[in-house]
């Protein structure tokens, strides 16, 4: 019974993201570019780096680069703690 | 309105994963159902920023006067991606540790904390 | 039930984990010229350690790979990332003080479409090197830290 209405919420949910994917820009238009044509256009003078995304991950975006390696450092954290032994 | 079929193979991916969310008791399928949730944002997030007819944003032989996709949204999947693995491997973490100590990992049976 | 895997998988290891490490690191390294960079090479070398595990199993991998040394590199690998930070602190956080300057990796490079110089970049090679040290040891730590784990819960079932 709980599980019937569930489903009928799910199905619900998926119809209304497929008329709202239909409903959508055209694929392969994006609406406002100015930030990535400035990243594209001054990337290479101002870093002197070929890779774009590399800048923009290392240089221009560095803050969440830091916090990512945060994350990441606290999951290592949290499982070394799980599997420690405790000696009586 | 074929053309926007990214778009609709992002929805059809979330359903799925919240379908697995619901209705399994496995706690590894549980895993996966998370998995395929993530899977789906990270796809949405790359096909938000394709320009037709572009090429890859990097200038080491590039096709000469071609023009570019837009660089930030593959910038922050590359965050999102390593944020997932950390999630999915503390998860399984998790499962280990509940099978030790209930010997089953069937959610109906794992309802209570025990001692 | 025995845990590494037939003579023929075991030969095919000792023959190609040199090759996987040697890639990994050229990914990391020419992080600034190709496509790749730091998370994506970590991944890779990570992906040869777990091959080893795979092949050898759990004993015959704990005299060569320990916990405690992939502890330290991962911890370098984030204070250096960090101290980088810190030291283009006289413009802002972050600053690329390397770059276009002549001194370490300050090529200035040439506009438009070229064949790469690898002496370019200024901070971003260093720190694509700090994050491939972190990722690689992250990630094993974590397969060694669960494959220890599971002969744990594989005692109980016997």
């Amino acid at each position: 019974m709980k599980k019937s209405i569930f489903g009928i919420a799910l199905i619900f949910f998926v119809a209304f993201m497929i008329m709202a994917a239909f409903g959508m820009r055209p694929f392969g238009e994006p609406v406002v570019s100015e930030m990535d044509d400035y990243y594209i256009q001054n990337a290479q003078a101002e870093t002197g780096a070929n890779n774009v995304v590399t800048t923009i991950v290392f240089d221009y975006r560095g803050f969440d680069t830091l916090g990512e390696a945060t994350v990441l450092f606290t999951a290592v954290l949290g499982i070394t703690a799980l599997f420690r032994e405790v000696v009586k | 309105m074929i053309d926007n079929f990214p778009f609709i193979a992002v929805a059809i991916l979330i359903g799925l994963g919240i379908y697995t969310l619901i209705f399994k008791k496995n706690l590894i399928k549980i895993a996966i159902g998370i998995t395929l949730i993530e899977n789906g944002a990270n796809l949405f997030l790359i096909t938000l920023g394709y320009r037709k007819g572009s090429v890859a944003p990097i200038y080491t032989q590039a096709p000469e006067g071609a023009s570019m996709v837009l660089p930030t949204p593959q910038a922050l999947t590359l965050t999102s991606i390593v944020i997932g693995v950390a999630t999915t491997a503390l998860i399984l973490s998790i499962a280990m540790i509940i099978y030790k100590k209930y010997g089953t990992i069937n959610t109906d049976e794992v309802r209570r904390l025990k001692e | 039930m025995k845990e590494e895997m037939s003579l023929i998988v075991r030969t095919i290891t000792k023959l190609i984990y040199g090759f996987i490490l040697v890639y990994g690191f050229y990914v990391i390294v020419h992080g600034h010229i190709t496509p790749g960079g730091g998370f994506q090479g970590g991944a890779i070398v990570a992906s040869a350690f777990a091959l080893l595990i795979v092949a050898y199993g759990n004993q015959g991998v704990k005299k060569y790979l320990k916990k405690d040394i992939f502890s330290l590199i991962e911890s370098t690998g984030l204070v250096l990332f960090i101290a980088f930070a810190f030291f283009g602190l006289g413009a802002t956080f972050f600053y690329n003080f390397l770059a276009n300057s002549g001194g370490l990796f300050g090529n200035p490079a040439v506009i438009g479409v070229n064949p790469g110089d690898l002496n370019t970049g200024g901070t971003v090679p260093i720190m694509n090197f700090a994050v491939g040290l972190e990722v690689l040891a992250a990630l094993a730590v974590i397969i060694l830290t669960m494959s220890a784990g599971s002969e744990i819960t594989r005692e109980k079932e016997n």
